[in-house]
């Protein structure tokens, strides 16, 4: 910013200073929103979390050292949640990762209709979010007359049997929740291993077909080495965006019978509660679990970044 | 890998190209011919049960609320457009004010994206800061952190300065949610733009502007489009910021349709329609940016 003030003529070391802003300029306002709008709250949630502080009795703040987070660690609600939040999101994660690979690879190979498929493939990842939660809970997972019990009876009428009925979200409430999500995320695997399929090689496949290796061999010592780091890429953009998920949780259950997540937990803590400080010490314990996950993503990330950067 | 090379030396056309790539040509007959039938038959099956919630959905939607609640399911029922008539009707709460916001909050916010990114990106990719790598992945950690976590700060923020229930507020959020997606995707179009061509304008004594939009604009547009189209998705989609820090003036479709989450008797059909008719922009938008969808939602790390 201080390049506009320095004066014309001056020595070439302040001119190659002048033109570094120069370049540096368009990226400034990008920079400085993000700093601004993005790490600055996160800077007050941390100084909040040292407070004891509830809106509910304002003239009560004082400073409460860590002993907000003493609370979050002991509060039996939001020590669930933690572990609510890594069954939720390595069940979805794993299981959308898993049938994310197997449909990208049917996918990969021609046939007929496959850009048809594709798209109708794709299609659950573009509802919106809670449109989708709000497709599971009601015209689904109904127990009278949702679609998943309607083709219990039909199934019951075809081969004689009582069909079972069951009132799924209260009789299994985190399953349900994980299967609308494994629902909206597999197509996601789906397009980042379909992308790093058609990345690989094809040199290396007829070498290794006119070497006599069969599909099996094929498949374990070629597409899934090359796959390593794609699936790792899913696995963990998939991690932070499950972690973070609000909707299905607030859509499908209200984050009740044992569902309420991280997230829920602090929106409860926060919105119903008002307890800004409990809220914002398990806000900061949830960017420390996120950065440990973050730092991980962000190496995968940059490895494939400097690979495609080769390759060009 | 010797033998692999010599392999290869010693038999140059391959006979047996691998299956599933196999090119259409004249010489299709192989016996293998039934076995490589049946992965597409299961790419199919795949495709149909992913997609069959959703058909149903729209089924659903076209039929009225007895014939939707009926079990087993009535799937030759005559087809109406009351769900949607009644969603539209303002009876109870019209839900065009909400419409309106998310589209307001999208457009204005997916363009100010525009405006920040496009000069950022330009920074990290032709012109580079000496620490342009570094710059790239401050914009992606910031993505990385659970937005919640920042939301009670910026709820008190808003609410000290009178800016909550307004839908600028979520402008600029949305825009922080969207900023590094757009700074990632389109410094990898960027990227692609031939230094060459640059090059060759700029001896033909062509200006910055004129470089700008006669020759980088024309070849990354798709790219720019693409963008666009996936920060809107974003933007309309998100629903924790809209609840916590709007109420009745600047409410978004996707709190609006929170409303449906408690069952009101006989409702299928209407929820079916509202929430076909507020995801309808984004499948729209979606399926339009469909091939660059893996590039956005992976933050240009897949391309």
């Amino acid at each position: 910013m201080t390049a506009p003030a320095v004066p014309a003529a001056t020595s070439p070391g302040t001119r190659s200073r002048a033109k570094a802003w120069a370049t540096r300029a368009p990226l400034l306002p990008a920079l400085i929103f993000m700093i601004v709008v993005t790490q600055l709250p996160f800077v007050a949630t941390l100084v909040i979390s040292l407070f004891d502080w509830n809106a509910l009795y304002p003239d009560d703040r004082s400073f409460n050292g860590l002993g907000n987070f003493s609370t979050v660690l002991s509060d039996s609600a939001l020590r669930s949640s933690v572990t609510t939040t890594v069954l939720l999101t390595a069940s979805v994660v794993l299981i959308s990762l898993v049938l994310g690979l197997a449909i990208a690879l049917l996918l990969d190979r021609k046939f007929r209709g496959r850009g048809l498929v594709r798209t109708m493939m794709i299609t659950p990842f573009l509802l919106v979010p809670v449109a989708a939660a709000l497709m599971w809970k009601h015209v689904l997972y109904n127990p009278e007359y949702g679609l998943l019990n309607g083709m219990l009876v039909w199934l019951g009428d075809l081969l004689g049997f009582t069909p079972p009925q069951p009132d799924w979200i209260s009789e299994m409430p985190l399953p349900a929740v994980a299967l609308s999500l494994i629902w909206q995320w597999t197509p996601f695997m789906t397009l980042i291993l379909l992308a790093g399929l058609q990345s690989r090689p094809l040199e290396q496949y007829e070498a290794a077909r006119l070497d006599g290796a069969d599909n099996w061999q094929i498949f374990r010592h070629l597409t899934l080495p090359h796959l390593r780091r794609y699936l790792e890429l899913g696995a963990l953009l998939g991690s932070i965006y499950i972690v973070q998920n609000f909707d299905a949780v607030f859509t499908i259950t209200r984050g009740g019978l044992g569902t309420a997540n991280l997230p829920y937990a602090i929106y409860e803590e926060f919105y119903q509660a008002q307890d800004y400080g409990v809220a914002s010490a398990a806000g900061v314990l949830v960017v420390i679990g996120s950065l440990i996950i973050a730092m991980f993503a962000l190496r995968v990330v940059s490895s494939l970044f400097r690979e495609e950067g080769s390759r060009a | 890998m010797s033998t692999t090379t010599t392999e290869t030396a010693v038999s140059p056309p391959a006979k047996t190209p691998p299956p599933g790539r196999t090119p259409a040509t004249g010489t299709a007959r192989r016996p293998k011919r039934f076995t490589s039938f049946i992965p597409g038959f299961l790419a199919w099956f795949a495709g149909l049960v992913f997609f069959l919630p959703v058909a149903w959905m729209v089924l659903t939607s076209f039929h009225s609320e007895s014939d939707a609640a009926s079990n087993p399911p009535a799937l030759t029922a005559p087809l109406t457009l009351d769900s949607y008539r009644q969603f539209f009707s303002s009876d109870g709460a019209s839900p065009w004010p909400p419409l309106i916001n998310s589209m307001t909050a999208s457009v204005a916010s997916t363009l100010l994206v525009l405006l920040l990114a496009l000069p950022a990106a330009y920074a990290l990719s032709i012109r580079p800061v000496k620490a342009w790598r570094d710059a790239l992945f401050f914009f992606l950690s910031t993505k990385m952190l659970p937005a919640i976590a920042g939301l009670l700060p910026l709820f008190l923020f808003a609410k000290n300065i009178g800016f909550l229930d307004n839908i600028w507020l979520l402008v600029l959020l949305y825009t922080s949610m969207n900023l590094p997606i757009a700074v990632w995707m389109l410094q990898s179009f960027l990227a692609e733009v031939p230094p060459s061509l640059i090059e060759a304008a700029q001896i033909d004594g062509a200006k910055l502007p004129a470089i700008l939009f006669r020759v980088v604009g024309p070849v990354v547009l798709p790219g720019i489009a693409a963008t666009s189209l996936i920060c809107f998705i974003f933007s309309w989609n998100e629903m924790l910021f809209a609840r916590v820090l709007t109420g009745v003036t600047a409410e978004t479709a996707p709190v609006f349709l929170t409303s449906f989450i408690t069952s009101q008797g006989l409702f299928l059909a209407q929820v079916s329609a509202a929430s076909l008719a507020i995801s309808l922009p984004v499948l729209a938008a979606g399926f339009a940016a469909q091939d660059k969808l893996v590039q956005g939602l992976s933050l240009g790390a897949v391309k």
